[in-house]
């Protein structure tokens, strides 16, 4: 069953307040084998002119990921998990992110279209501080393989 | 930095050590990414790494190239071939390359990024743009 178009605009707020730490940067850092200094050390951060420790570019996949899956849990979408495949994902940097950062995201489904008989859904996260600064945009192209 | 310019390459051995790992790091714990007879049911050939690790790779080539990640301000990517993962000391062997496509007015310039695995490009439209200075 195809998805259904009503939910194109669809707009899911944040439902928590992540808190990024030196400690769970330092655990990406290592775990995508990136031994720069800038997501461990906070004297050469600040050399480089960062407030804190900053965060490698899809960091953000952390917070990001759960948003997606949240929507996709979505009973009232009826997305076939067991098809669904990650088609692409972008992300847009305001800024870097940074440890000590507290992020909302705000998730919002922009585009359902059936291609090929599969269908492509367009996921937009906004992720701001809790002071409204905006940090980061992302944008994930899920794809659901016909049956 | 120079249209045409060339960055090092990356070359890296992904295990199913590093996938556990980036599991946990990420929260994705999909068993797709660690459970052999879970990925075979799906029909899969075998356990496959994360789509969005192979992506951070492909930002670790532009960054470690740059010295400062912080100046890349846009990275998008889609995934379009399987990076299979055996459970052996080698791992798979993901090839990375990276080239400068535009340099622009705004200070900015688009570096496209190819990440082989097999012979084959397992990322498509690579792309990042970061500040040139």
């Amino acid at each position: 069953m195809p998805l259904d178009p009503s939910f194109i605009g669809r707009t899911y707020p944040p439902t928590s307040t992540y808190e990024v730490s030196r400690e769970k940067i330092a655990e990406f850092a290592d775990a995508i084998g990136d031994d720069s200094p800038l997501y461990r050390d906070t004297a050469a951060a600040e050399a480089a002119g960062y407030a804190d420790v900053i965060a490698p570019p899809t960091f953000l996949t952390v917070i990001n990921l759960a948003a997606i899956n949240s929507i996709v849990a979505d009973p009232e979408l009826g997305l076939d998990y067991s098809r669904m495949v990650h088609g692409d994902q972008r992300f847009t940097h305001h800024r870097p992110v940074r440890a000590g950062d507290l992020l909302r995201l705000t998730t919002r489904i922009e585009d359902i279209f059936v291609r090929a008989g599969n269908d492509f859904l367009s996921v937009r996260a906004d992720v701001e501080t809790t002071d409204g600064e905006q940090v980061c945009t992302t944008h994930a192209q899920l794809v659901v393989r016909g049956e | 930095m120079n249209v045409g310019d060339e960055l090092p390459g990356l070359s890296v051995h992904v295990t199913r050590d590093q996938l556990v790992r980036y599991a946990g790091a990420s929260l994705d714990f999909n068993p797709i990414h660690w459970n052999e007879r879970f990925a075979k049911s799906v029909g899969l050939p075998d356990v496959i790494a994360h789509g969005m690790l192979t992506m951070a790779l492909g930002s670790r080539l532009v960054s470690d190239w740059l010295g400062d990640p912080g100046r890349i301000l846009e990275y998008g990517v889609r995934f379009t071939r399987p990076v299979v993962v055996p459970d052996d000391a080698e791992g798979a062997h993901v090839e990375l390359t990276g080239k400068v496509a535009q340099v622009r007015d705004d200070g900015t310039a688009r570096v496209d990024i190819t990440a082989k695995f097999d012979g084959k490009t397992v990322l498509g439209k690579a792309q990042c743009v970061v500040r040139v200075s």
